[in-house]
């Protein structure tokens, strides 16, 4: 069986489109389009540039003259006896946030259908206060959220003197795990939140038609319940992979400098290391790539038929 | 919605849902998982210790150091500052948006929304640096109107939302008679959209304003030295000595942006 939510017919498009009496008039949009094309768009269009510009040979900035050598710098390294060689740093780089992106996604995905299953099977004004008690954190500083965490698994922190009283030696922070286990923390309430919203409209009835009917547990999980909160689990991949491959403040403040992410390099060239066109490559690197992802996932999506919403 | 009464399995044993195994101890775990850090700073913000980690007694010096401490006094006020400038031009450009956006033509659609889209998708720190050398190029010094500016543009995603919400929930009948009866576009507006959407746009300026005082990133490369903002003065707390009046700044901080919250989503469900 394949739930799926169909999309709207476009018919309630057009209508959207067509002038209505009363409505402002479309000008009014006009004044918020050009800020944000200053604000927003302006900005992304100078890393873009600056990407193929060089470095100037003292201080901060860029000096005016095309060149591609940034992109090539990602990827390849020059030798002072002028021979080139493959440089995996800034693979290792693309890699480690990759793969952090992924294990975060993968366990707050198994941490949150339960999660969101469970919300949406409690009575009504319990659910309205769960979905609050899950909002809350979304909206909290993310970096007070990172020290919290950072407090919690510090060596002399709760979980260390928990342990030391069985003489197990606890020492996480400044390590990968730390900073998976921050983006874990940080982004969690971003995975629970779109799959509870399908699994709110999700018929209970449906489940309990297929127990009647002699199914297994799993088996109503496998073809009932995860393809009726389809949808949901979609956008709640996107809404943690996007933001966590961009993450900077979690490698800093966990990882001890010692795991950089993309982020953590970008921000490091247009910093102390007074590389802008290199920090700009990295950048521009890291807007194709999330763009790809945010593609599949709308092709995934798509030829599923379920409508996912991103913005 | 009422549920039916739990099934029984072919063997006879009941099963229910809301008792699936394992859903409940994840949900508490989870829940637990998400509060203990921020629970744990609140708690550790009354430790009168100097060593963070050791329990010592109750004591409220720390807070004391917070307010008599000058450097956080002019990070508070350079966050209320930008965050008060970013929330009502954002709101005020959101309102514009939403309405205007409703009868645009596809193409300039797209464009507005991918716009709006924008600082939602892509990484802050790449919008970040780019704001850093859009500054830089165009010569505007870097400092509070760079920053107000910069926060606007983020802040406006987030106050679109609840007025977005809210537009698509109208009735449009009071729209059709008032323009049958000959009031005009302006007087619609004044007397009809702004007073229907009015706890749409309160929620959708608490927003803003929470986003607005929690940033770090942006504010961090936009700011500059003279105008540092209350969550980069705490980074920079946190990097040098982690003293338990970092515990402090952050549980006011936590507490404001939590009040901010409540405070958007009982104005949104009052007027529902």
């Amino acid at each position: 069986m394949t739930a799926t939510t169909s999309t709207p017919k476009s018919d309630s498009k057009q209508l959207e489109n067509r002038a209505r009496p009363g409505q402002s008039s479309p000008k009014l949009a006009y004044l918020p389009i050009i800020f944000l094309a200053f604000a927003i768009g302006v900005p992304l269009l100078i890393i873009v540039i600056y990407s193929f510009l060089e470095k100037p040979s003292q201080g901060t900035g860029v000096k005016w003259v095309f060149t591609t050598e940034n992109y090539k710098d990602l990827f390849i390294q020059q030798k002072l006896d002028g021979t080139t060689a493959l440089d995996t740093r800034y693979i290792k780089v693309l890699w480690t946030s990759f793969y952090y992106s992924l294990i975060t996604t993968i366990v707050t995905l198994i941490l949150s259908v339960p999660v969101a299953m469970w919300i949406a099977t409690r009575p009504a004004h319990r659910r309205t206060l769960l979905v609050a008690l899950v909002t809350l954190p979304f909206w909290i500083s993310i970096l007070i959220r990172t020290y919290g965490m950072r407090q919690i698994i510090a060596d002399e922190g709760p979980i260390g003197k928990f342990l030391g009283l069985f003489d197990i030696d606890w020492s996480i922070l400044y390590s990968p795990p730390a900073t998976i286990l921050g983006l874990i923390y940080v982004f969690l309430p971003f995975m629970i939140l779109p799959i509870y919203a399908s699994a709110e409209r999700f018929d209970f009835r449906l489940a309990e038609a297929a127990y009647d009917l002699g199914a297994r547990k799993l088996t109503v999980v496998r073809k009932i319940i995860l393809p009726s909160i389809r949808p949901g689990i979609i956008s709640g991949v996107a809404l943690v992979f996007i933001p966590a491959l961009g993450s900077f403040l979690q490698s800093d403040m966990l990882g001890g400098g010692k795991t950089n992410m993309v982020a953590n390099v970008i921000a490091n060239n247009f910093g102390q290391a007074r590389n802008w066109p290199f920090g700009s490559a990295l950048a521009v690197l890291l807007i194709v790539l999330t763009l790809l992802f945010i593609l599949i996932i709308q092709g995934i999506s798509k030829r599923r038929g379920d409508k996912v919403e991103l913005v | 919605m009422t549920r039916t009464q739990a099934p029984t399995s072919k063997r006879g044993k009941l099963v229910d849902l809301r008792n699936f195994p394992g859903f409940n101890p994840t949900a508490l775990f989870v829940l637990f998982f998400l509060y203990s850090p921020l629970i744990y700073v609140i708690i550790y913000s009354f430790n009168s210790s100097r060593i963070g980690a050791v329990w010592e007694s109750f004591s409220v010096k720390w807070y004391g150091k917070v307010f008599e401490n000058d450097d956080i006094q002019r990070a508070l006020k350079n966050s209320l500052q930008v965050g008060f400038v970013a929330t009502v031009l954002s709101t005020l450009l959101a309102v514009m948006a939403a309405l205007g956006l409703l009868r645009m033509k596809r193409t300039g659609k797209a464009v507005a929304i991918a716009l709006i889209g924008a600082p939602l998708i892509i990484a802050e720190i790449v919008l970040a640096v780019g704001t850093l050398g859009l500054f830089i190029a165009v010569g505007v010094p870097l400092g509070k109107i760079g920053l107000m500016v910069a926060h606007t543009a983020f802040c406006i995603p987030f106050a679109l939302l609840p007025i977005r919400a809210r537009l698509s929930q109208l009735d449009m009948a009071p729209f059709e008679a008032a323009s049958d009866l000959g009031a005009n576009e302006r007087q619609i507006l004044r007397r009809i959209t702004l007073p229907l959407l009015a706890p749409a746009i309160v929620a959708g300026a608490l927003l803003a304003f929470a986003i607005s005082i929690d940033d770090f990133i942006t504010s961090f490369f936009v700011a500059g030295p003279g105008a540092t903002t209350l969550p980069v003065y705490i980074f920079g707390m946190i990097r040098s000595t982690v003293t338990p009046e970092v515990n402090a700044i952050s549980t006011l901080l936590l507490l404001f942006s939590g009040g901010v919250l409540i405070g958007s989503y009982l104005i949104q469900r009052k007027r529902r």
